[in-house]
């Protein structure tokens, strides 16, 4: 059990992680996301004792890292953001240095073989390090962690530089890990966490903007009432039409999908569906509607809007964002506990980040 | 520890370090010991003890340049420091590996005394106490230059630093001559020359103080080490 109570971390003024509290039960896999810089790999630091925390608490097992750090970390396995690989040493010489140096009980040579297997890296076991691929050695990294059996493990995005058959096996092995360990996993990847976490903490700028199972944001996600329709006419002209609706709260035009056959994105309020007199307004009109979809919002579109500060309404998040805010660069994390940052461009690049994982992926 | 130890003595002779350093402390050593003392025609191997010191001022920077700089580097640190690991007992794992090292290299001058034996009188205290002596001052060396490797992650940076502050230290009582004039640090300087002190030794002086001298040296340095990494991980 990991329990974190208002941990923050100040590098001089700063506050890079602010004030961020959760728990993660035995057995359960916490998924941490964020865009890049958002406190991710610092609240990991933290928790493993890498890194003091500048005030807050960090609970592993019962143990404060900070008040018995040798202890405590005897209870973690930690992959970091870049494994800790000793490059000039062949893998088994590794993991038998790790063995040692968690000061692991369990009986070495078949210990050491299961983890090798878990990980499959039995055929490289003899190999240097420096002679891995990228994948290789993330794996390598992880058998690290898996050294020693430790109850909790701490997996900074995992699956970097895999394969999208090496992810799924990885993402299998953290599910199946998961059933003994306690897990907390950090990556920018949604679909990864979605497959294989139980429960979300999404952290912005060092704050935590929602913590739920992933099944709740699912859930509140698509409760929201938008509207995809593809309506053949003059474009403003609909635009403009679409805006008369009763409770219709927000409209934008995509592109032309087909020719004279514009995309819009309706937006409009919970408790009225706005189809009907949709309908209505374009038989009125000598319209007509090619296509319409109900625009269910995946925990991406959560994401982003979280993260882009486009205030998302989710029944459990803990922070609203308000919309509209200015954008400020990420290098600099907003320290004000109420207000949230909208970084503009840095989510744009977040946002190619996770179509280019998803591309490689599919 | 133990486990950290047992990395670093590998770490030395899978990257030919090791080979390196002893290599050139023997070839160093082995020359010293024909010109002062079998060219010489002598059993007194004083003069050899007191050329090595310019020749420890060298090879103790470059056996120890990687061992945490390379670490920071290579980001491997970061496992150490996430493991049950003392910070202290990450420090001394690499401070005794390197030491080992050392005492390997310094060991081969009791085989030359052991070889001067056969053609004459060796006085064996004398050698013993000379070789003590080295290896005092090689501890209290390869804690500084441990302590250097911690505050870089560059290995060259390490061992240049490592061979500039050696050579201060080992030049202390040349500049206390230079600054005679002033109060009070010309007889600071003199008290902390390490060459006056090893000097002694070889002359067959045993001072306990310099014996403390050198202890204190290592362990207020490798203490410094440990409080470089307690820092890094407060701020």
């Amino acid at each position: 059990m990991i329990e974190v109570k208002h941990l923050t971390k100040y590098y001089r003024d700063k506050a890079v992680v602010n004030d961020i509290s959760f728990t993660v039960e035995d057995g359960e896999i916490l998924g941490l996301l964020g865009p890049n810089g958002a406190g991710k790999s610092t609240t990991m630091n933290m928790l493993t004792g890498y890194i003091s925390s500048s005030s807050g608490q960090a609970l592993l097992n019962g143990i404060d890292i900070l008040e018995d750090p040798i202890k405590a970390k005897a209870q973690i396995g930690y992959l970091p953001e870049l494994p800790p690989l000793y490059l000039d040493m062949t893998v088994m010489s590794y993991l038998n240095f790790v063995y040692n140096l968690k000061k692991c009980k369990l009986p070495r040579k078949s210990h050491l073989k299961d983890v090798c297997s878990l990980c499959k890296i039995t055929d490289v076991s003899g190999r240097i390090i420096k002679h891995l691929s990228k994948g290789y050695r993330q794996r390598v990294g992880l058998a690290q962690a898996l050294v020693g059996n430790p109850p909790i493990l701490i997996l900074d995005e995992p699956t970097v530089g895999l394969d999208p058959k090496q992810i799924l096996e990885i993402r299998t092995l953290v599910k199946k890990l998961g059933k003994k360990h306690t897990v907390i996993l950090s990556s920018h990847i949604l679909t990864e966490i979605q497959a294989v976490c139980d429960r979300v903490v999404i952290i912005n700028h060092g704050q935590i903007a929602a913590n739920d199972t992933t099944d709740n944001l699912s859930k509140s996600v698509s409760a929201s009432n938008r509207l995809i329709v593809r309506i053949g006419g003059a474009k403003n002209e609909v635009l403009q039409a679409i805006r008369e609706i009763d409770g219709v709260e927000k409209v934008h035009a995509d592109l032309e999908r087909e020719p004279g056959i514009y995309e819009f994105e309706i937006e409009s309020d919970s408790n009225q569906d706005v189809r009907p007199a949709l309908n209505q307004m374009v038989q009125k009109h000598g319209w007509s509607i090619y296509k319409m979809d109900l625009g269910e919002m995946t925990l991406e579109d959560v994401f982003l809007k979280i993260t882009m500060g486009e205030g998302v309404h989710l029944s459990s998040a803990k922070k609203q964002m308000a919309s509209g805010n200015i954008p400020e660069s990420e290098s600099a994390p907003e320290s004000e506990p109420e207000s949230e940052p909208a970084p503009q461009p840095e989510v744009e690049s977040a946002a190619a980040d996770v179509e280019n994982e998803e591309g490689g992926e599919a | 520890m133990g486990a950290i130890y047992r990395r670093e003595m590998g770490a030395f002779f899978s990257s030919s370090i090791a080979y390196v350093f002893l290599a050139v402390f023997y070839i160093a050593a082995g020359y010293f010991f024909y010109a002062s003392s079998l060219y010489a025609a002598t059993t007194d191997m004083s003069g050899v003890f007191t050329s090595l010191f310019l020749i420890v001022v060298i090879l103790i920077p470059i056996l120890t340049m990687r061992l945490f700089s390379e670490e920071k580097k290579q980001r491997t640190e970061q496992g150490l420091l996430t493991a049950p690991v003392s910070i202290g007992g990450m420090v001394l794992g690499k401070y005794f590996a390197a030491l080992t090292m050392y005492t390997i290299g310094i060991a081969i001058l009791l085989v030359y005394a052991v070889i001067l034996s056969f053609f004459g009188v060796v006085t064996w205290g004398i050698v013993i106490a000379n070789v003590l002596a080295l290896f005092l001052l090689g501890a209290a060396f390869i804690a500084v230059t441990l302590f250097i490797s911690s505050l870089t992650e560059n290995q060259v940076v390490s061992a240049v630093l490592g061979i500039i502050a050696l050579l201060v230290l080992y030049m202390l009582d040349v500049i206390a001559q230079y600054v005679d004039s002033l109060p009070v640090i010309p007889t600071v300087l003199n008290a902390l020359s390490f060459y006056t002190r090893y000097y002694d030794f070889t002359a067959g002086l045993f001072d306990p103080a310099s014996v403390l001298f050198f202890i204190s040296t290592a362990v207020i340095f490798n203490f410094f080490t440990m409080r470089v990494f307690e820092k890094r991980r407060w701020s």
